[in-house]
């Protein structure tokens, strides 16, 4: 899930008699199953948490364009050098549809990158990985991609008429993403020893981050009562978790991957895979700060929006000018300066 | 009389150009200024990077059977590179990398749509696709050097500082070495030398549209075109290469 542990502000559900007639006839229209958009009346603490979920969304598209762009200018061939360039251009287009749809609920695009880059805002723990050979590319587009997926599918249903129609698209994307990642591990799986052995070691790395993506288990999940119940969230984690692992082992076994849970195995009676414990001390940890990269992902973040604000400003002020001569009755732009 | 060799050899110099500036391009991913500066760039990368793999398909199949766009990317070293010096010099701040493009969008359009006349067919129908493509990087970096010249003060330092650096790689896009000569007789290839006078026009115009001053300076290094770089393309192929040649014969 991109967005993980979104607060709502509340710990448990309010039933009717705890509304105000205009939160009654909100949430009949939401069970009704009647799209909220932007102009609508809408509950603060609704419009807080999905501008929460939003923003954390699209900061992990854009923190996410990180792990993978660091091997564009390595990647093995020009076929899949032209993909992954793609790829990673896709993920930066998904961070602008997410960043409008959070704009519709009032927030700025400025004001959640300074948030960013200021480590105040979150990203899917998943980013705090490093890429350290190029079957991470194949591991990330496979089960990263393939874990949000799970997670992005019903959120084209959810309660936001904006945050759903900006995942239809991006949905569309990321199957595509999956697959070149599934078309990379098999490459690999088929290839040399060494290659079939760094498939192996990046299943290995990935796979319980990649478990963790949908988040807490249910039962340590405080907000999830609130979101289901304002549909911005369908499933609950852990049934999004067994969906990605039922659907993920048999694409392993076609590998010939072996994935690196021991207790792995086949119920029969649930028809599910059971999977040994998850180590949530290690994703609390992510979650804080303590991941392999969060310093670096973030410095890199604040580098590259310091580094552009002269650009920036530079084009806002140009702009200006331009307008001002057009229309020479605005009042003339303070912040711009003669070159 | 042009020999098939000859013919590999322009085609790489037109291959290695689109190769080493979408390697630097992809330099930026993730690191733009703005979200919408990552997308175009990766845009204009994928561009040239897709008509590079065209020009060097093209040269492969003249080559021979074991050839493929990947050994000549990946398996040659730096002194058999082809590409003109411009290319490969570092992407710097965003005035540096934006001037660059500005002087090769021009240039390329201008010879790409010499090339979509030239009798290879091959050659002149890459040449048709890619004109096309070219001409909106070029009205895009045009764009950024008014945009940035005409910004704020120091914007304007920034670009004029980097349209002076980057001068003096300007100069081998319109000189024509035996090779071209033989080239431009068989109708193959353009005549670098007839594009200085409109390049030199359109980046005029441009500059003084964003309040710029055309650099003064005549001295003008070259040599890429005939594979004797800058320090900075061993570094460009170490990273690019380094997979084929760290495992070799895989496919990936």
């Amino acid at each position: 899930m991109y967005a993980q542990l979104v607060d709502t502000g509340e710990t448990r559900v309010r039933g009717a008699e705890e509304m105000s007639a205009e939160e009654q006839a909100f949430q009949s229209r939401l069970d009704a199953g009647v799209k909220i958009e932007p102009r609508d009346w809408m509950p603060d603490p609704y419009r807080r948490t999905l501008v929460r979920q939003i923003s954390q969304h699209a900061h992990s598209e854009v923190v996410g364009m990180l792990p993978e762009g660091n091997w564009i200018t390595r990647a093995p061939s020009l076929k899949r050098k032209a993909i992954l360039l793609a790829k990673v251009q896709d993920e930066g287009g998904h961070g602008m549809y997410l960043y409008s749809a959070a704009e519709t609920l009032g927030a700025s695009r400025d004001q959640m990158l300074d948030d960013l880059v200021a480590g105040r805002a979150k990203y899917s723990s998943i980013f705090n990985y490093p890429t350290l050979t190029w079957a991470d590319i194949g591991a990330i587009g496979w089960l990263v991609d393939g874990a949000a997926i799970i997670n992005q599918i019903p959120l084209c249903r959810c309660s936001y008429g904006p945050y759903a129609r900006a995942m239809v698209r991006i949905c569309k994307e990321e199957s595509f993403h999956q697959r070149q990642g599934y078309d990379i591990m098999l490459a690999l799986a088929r290839g040399t020893a060494a290659q079939k052995a760094m498939a192996q070691d990046a299943l290995n790395r990935w796979w319980w981050p990649a478990v963790m993506m949908h988040g807490p288990s249910d039962e340590a999940s405080v907000h999830s009562a609130q979101s289901m119940q304002w549909k911005i969230k369908i499933h609950s984690n852990d049934e999004l978790r067994q969906k990605f692992i039922d659907q993920t082992v048999p694409q392993a076994d076609f590998l010939g991957l072996t994935v690196p849970d021991p207790a792995l195995k086949w119920n029969e009676a649930r028809g599910h895979y059971d999977i040994g414990p998850i180590d949530w001390d290690e994703f609390y940890a992510v979650i804080k700060g303590n991941g392999p990269c969060n310093r670096d992902r973030l410095k890199t973040r604040a580098q590259a929006w310091a580094d552009g604000a002269w650009v920036r400003e530079a084009a806002a002020a140009h702009a200006a000018r331009t307008a001002q001569a057009a229309q020479p009755d605005l009042p003339q732009p303070s912040a711009t300066q003669e070159p | 009389m042009v020999e098939p060799s000859m013919l590999q050899e322009y085609l790489l110099r037109l291959g290695d150009n689109g190769l080493i500036l979408a390697q630097r391009l992809a330099e930026w991913s993730g690191k733009a200024p703005a979200l919408e500066e990552d997308m175009a760039l990766a845009n204009v990368a994928l561009d040239l990077l897709g008509q590079a793999r065209l020009w060097l398909a093209y040269a492969a199949e003249i080559e021979g059977p074991d050839a493929s766009e990947d050994t000549l990317a990946y398996l040659r070293d730096a002194p058999a590179f082809r590409n003109l010096l411009l290319v490969e010099q570092a992407n710097g701040n965003y005035a540096e990398t934006m001037a660059r493009q500005f002087y090769f969008d021009v240039w390329h359009k201008l010879l790409l749509s010499g090339l979509a006349r030239s009798h290879d067919e091959r050659i002149a129908g890459i040449a048709a696709k890619a004109v096309k493509e070219v001409a909106y990087h070029g009205e895009r970096s045009a764009g950024w050097v008014i945009r940035l010249g005409a910004g704020t003060a120091l914007s304007h330092q920034r670009m004029q500082a980097a349209i002076d650096d980057l001068w003096p790689y300007t100069g081998e896009m319109f000189t024509a070495d035996a090779l071209d000569q033989a080239l431009i007789a068989a109708g193959i290839a353009c005549d670098p030398a007839a594009l200085h006078a409109p390049w030199l026009e359109k980046v005029g115009a441009t500059l003084d549209a964003a309040g710029l001053t055309l650099p003064a300076a005549k001295w003008m290094q070259s040599g890429g075109k005939q594979g004797r770089h800058s320090e900075r393309l061993g570094y460009i192929l170490a990273e690019m290469q380094f997979l084929p040649r760290a495992y070799p014969g895989a496919a990936w």
